[in-house]
């Protein structure tokens, strides 16, 4: 039994077998070459400190207010200044910041799940199955999404739903109206998949339709939803944030930063205070524009293929 | 060709009653209607219900909707509450405001858009590709409202080189050329703002298009002959470039006549958006149905013209 033990050793010692990278580790390091994704992933990882660690070290608390400090501008005790009722302004942001951010990466996380199970199920089956569900994509992808969201919006007014619970609403309302683009791309991809030979593989095992599509399909599919998903979530922190704007989305005293921004509705705050209203617009953009340049990243490392948007 | 727009044009069929009826689900869905949101505080409770039989609020939801399809199918929308006329008539009288802004805007973009995507492929990884791309970046991730509100303060309240909003400057009464020159001072902001909101991804997908065209062997080809590198780009590399961008161009179609909600309100621009946001503060349902059902059927329209329009420029896609 000594022999074919040596005979191995020594085959492998002549071709020397090279050890092939993963390709998670490959498009790792793509990603950690992209000068620009990387900066928009420290802005990111910064954004989240600032928003979920900061207010800890706030010596205010979110709806304490002070009279007699009303409208100051930034100074050393209040860095951002104070609005109308002397809340301090950084401490708003930053709790705003928490749920801007929440409420993005649920509602991608919502829109994720049923875009990805829907788009494999109508990859996987074809047929019946596929056509409901293509036909119910078209219908939401002519559905006008801000007006949708403007009118469900003025419902949660309308039935008084509690501000601290509607948060939750808004996740699943712009979670549910956007999951229309990944579904479609998982199925594309589902769809070539399938008639792979590993399938036939896992058709021969006699594996359950539901271990072929979330354990050998879905996996090939984690690219491109990864990819998807963080445009997704900027693109949510958007819709969120011009909802709130409106004063349709998160509503007071819950903070958001669609929703301090309207401060500068009235206008000697928008016009003499601007330290009421930039800040957190500022935050939306710098947020939004290094989630966009991590997905670029993330796009070109996993999946060079796919260039276009 | 004709066969297959015909074919397109039916299955938008099932697709508009699917639309239909989430729409007009989502109104019933909202407490309260037009009587009560008017709050006329010397309406009797008789007088409103009579109202509501008059405006047929009072049948059940399942008849209203048929009511609605019914008159919709011969183009009546039906009558706004608020603006006591017809919807199509608000919808016309005040879409081409909006058609205004989108369509000089339109042509803004796409124009910049070619351009700077084409100099910033031919010079990949240049300075200025590298500023480009940055700046589209930027221009991206833009909150439109958040940005309205800047280039207003600064530009309108601060240094007075605009004015803050609206279509025309209140109280004046001009016409013909003034007041032309009114109304493009008006639009400045907006528009700039609207240019600068669509150029980012234009120009990254004019520049990808553009990357493409140039690694071809016929650019090679066109330069091996000795022609001018101005003649290779624009004769032979920008003519192919721009081919997958016609797509676009047809779903512009709903950006065009759908009018910018948010920053219709924040310009104070007297566009179909801003009267739609109107709208809903009035409950005015068939106004509220009624656009929402117009862009519907814009975008489906959009969808098909982009693919018309990419089958008639490019012979090598067949429609089928």
């Amino acid at each position: 039994m000594e022999q074919p033990v040596n005979r191995t050793e020594q085959l492998q010692e002549q071709l020397k077998i090279v050890k092939t990278e993963s390709p998670w580790r490959i498009a790792l390091r793509r990603f950690m070459k992209n000068r620009l994704a990387l900066i928009g992933l420290i802005i990111l990882v910064l954004m989240f400190l600032l928003c979920f660690i900061g207010p800890i070290f706030s010596p205010y608390t979110l709806n304490e207010t002070d009279v007699t400090n009303k409208n100051s501008p930034p100074d050393s005790t209040h860095w951002l200044g104070t609005d109308k009722l002397g809340r301090d302004i950084l401490l708003r942001v930053m709790l705003a910041g928490r749920i801007s951010l929440t409420v993005g990466l649920v509602a991608t996380a919502i829109s994720v799940a049923i875009g990805a199970t829907l788009g494999a199920v109508a990859g996987f089956y074809r047929r019946f199955a596929d056509t409901l569900i293509m036909r119910i994509a078209d219908i939401f992808l002519a559905l006008p999404t801000l007006p949708i969201l403007i009118t469900l919006g003025a419902i949660l007014s309308d039935l008084k739903v509690a501000p601290n619970q509607r948060i939750y609403y808004l996740m699943f309302i712009i979670g549910v109206l956007g999951w229309v683009s990944l579904a479609r791309l998982v199925r594309g991809q589902i769809l070539t998949l399938r008639e792979q030979e590993f399938m036939q593989a896992t058709e021969a095992l006699g594996l359950r339709d539901n271990r072929k599509i979330f354990r050998h399909l879905m996996p090939n599919t984690v690219p491109i939803i990864i990819v998807s998903a963080t445009l997704g979530v900027a693109g949510a922190i958007l819709l969120e944030s011009a909802l709130s704007f409106l004063g349709l989305g998160v509503v007071p005293p819950t903070p958001s930063w669609g929703n301090m921004i309207t401060a500068a509705n009235s206008l000697i705050d928008f016009r003499k205070r601007p330290w009421t209203w930039i800040p957190p617009g500022m935050c939306i953009l710098v947020t939004v524009m290094a989630i966009n340049l991590i997905g670029d990243g993330l796009r070109d490392a996993l999946d060079p293929k796919m260039k276009h948007r | 060709m004709s066969q297959y727009i015909i074919r397109r044009l039916l299955q938008m069929i099932p697709t508009l009653i699917g639309i239909s009826i989430i729409v007009f689900a989502i109104s019933q869905m909202v407490p309260g209607d037009y009587i009560t949101a008017s709050q006329n505080p010397n309406m009797t409770a008789e007088r409103a219900d009579q109202l509501r039989a008059i405006y047929g609020l009072d049948k059940p939801p399942a008849q209203q909707y048929f009511v609605w399809v019914k008159n919709m199918l011969t183009g009546n929308l039906g009558d706004s509450f608020q603006h006591k006329m017809p919807v199509t008539s608000v919808i016309n009288t005040y879409v081409w405001n909006s058609f205004l802004i989108a369509f000089v805007t339109l042509i803004l973009s796409w124009t910049i858009a070619a351009f700077v995507g084409v100099f910033s492929a031919q010079f990949q990884y240049s300075f200025f590709d590298k500023v480009v791309t940055l700046i589209v970046f930027l221009l991206m991730s833009l909150p439109s409202f958040f940005i309205g509100l800047l280039v207003i303060k600064y530009f309108a309240l601060d240094l007075k080189l605009f004015p803050t909003g609206g279509m025309t400057t209140a109280g004046l009464k001009v016409s013909g050329f003034e007041q032309i020159k009114d109304i493009a001072k008006h639009m400045v902001l907006p528009v700039a703002v609207m240019t600068a909101l669509s150029i980012g991804g234009l120009t990254r997908y004019f520049r990808t298009g553009m990357l493409e065209v140039i690694r071809q062997d016929y650019i090679r080809t066109a330069r091996a002959k000795g022609l001018k590198e101005r003649t290779v780009i624009f004769k032979h590399a920008f003519r192919n470039a721009l081919l997958p961008a016609i797509t676009l161009l047809g779903l512009e179609l709903p950006g065009l006549f759908g009018g910018a909600m948010i920053l219709e309100r924040v310009f104070a621009w007297p566009g179909i958006g801003q009267v739609y946001l109107a709208s809903l503060n009035m409950r005015d349902y068939p106004l509220m149905l009624g656009f929402t059902m117009f862009l519907a059927v814009l975008t489906l329209l959009g969808n098909l013209i982009s693919d018309v329009l990419y089958g008639v420029a490019d012979p090598r896609i067949r429609l089928k």
